[in-house]
């Protein structure tokens, strides 16, 4: 149930305490978490497993003081993007300024990620067996085999099932950019 | 959000895989936050309560909280130390 509320339905749940909700607010947005600190800002392992951890807990921590629940994602990502650049900081034998820190190209890997995430939403309104080999074959670079063992189906027919099923996200896509896009 | 892109499947294909899963363990950790936060409460406030408990805990954290039946690992411990010493 919550998977379908919008960002700010869910962040009005979490402060009630909801435990269901926020696994699913730390499921939203843990992959955009995850790569704007190893994609955006290039963190290892260890430095962006603690890089996550802390957005979360400040996002907890935060819950009655967001200004705009709408806006929790563009402050998530504000987050990590402020804790990815103390990391590097604090792991650094000079002190450089945060221009010198962020990597060059570091606003347009967090626009494009930005651009997935959308993506991402929008696969939530495709069937179960379209979002799950979607995923499966392009974000957890599942082989057809793997992909066809999985979920029982002949792996001969993945590939047309994904070609569906990119056609479904783009019909999907495109209706909600007419709808942002009034002409 | 007003986006003016246009999608082909190269481009939706791309942008599936820029998102792949963060490791399991890092969302089930981020996931168990209330819980673990409720925990952390809980063991502050006996501490204040109980010297003989917040003494064993600045003895050893660790094997004071497996003493007393926490599960160190589920507990933020750098946090509990910094709130013990200010309490």
């Amino acid at each position: 149930m919550e998977a379908s509320l919008s960002d700010a339905a869910l962040v009005a749940r979490c402060r009630t305490g909801n435990q269901d909700a926020w696994a699913e607010l730390v499921n939203r947005f843990s992959r955009y978490i995850y790569a704007i600190a190893t994609q955006g800002f290039g963190l290892g392992p260890d430095d962006a497993e603690d890089v996550f951890q802390e957005v979360f807990a400040r996002t907890y921590q935060h819950l009655d003081r967001l200004r705009d629940d709408e806006a929790i994602r563009p402050w998530i990502a504000q987050l990590t993007r402020r804790l990815s650049i103390d990391r590097i900081r604090a792991t650094s034998r000079v002190q450089p300024t945060d221009e010198e820190i962020e990597p060059r190209g570091a606003d347009d890997t967090l626009d494009r990620l930005d651009e997935a995430l959308s993506v991402r939403e929008s696969l939530a309104e495709l069937s179960d067996d379209c979002q799950e080999i979607l995923d499966r074959f392009f974000a957890r670079d599942e082989s057809y085999q793997t992909i066809g063992e999985s979920l029982e189906i002949p792996a001969g027919t993945i590939a047309s099932r994904i070609s569906r099923c990119l056609a479904k996200l783009r019909e999907v896509m495109e209706g909600r950019n007419s709808v942002a896009e009034p002409s | 959000m007003t986006q003016s892109h246009h999608y082909d499947e190269e481009r939706l294909a791309e942008l599936l895989r820029a998102l792949p899963p963060a490791p399991e363990g890092w969302v089930r950790a981020a996931q168990e936050l209330p819980r673990s936060r409720a925990e952390l409460d809980d063991i502050v406030a006996r501490a204040v309560a109980d010297d003989a408990f917040r003494r064993a805990l600045v003895a050893d954290l660790e094997q004071a909280l497996q003493t007393e039946g926490y599960e160190p690992e589920a507990i933020p411990l750098d946090e509990l130390r910094r709130r013990l010493s200010d309490s």
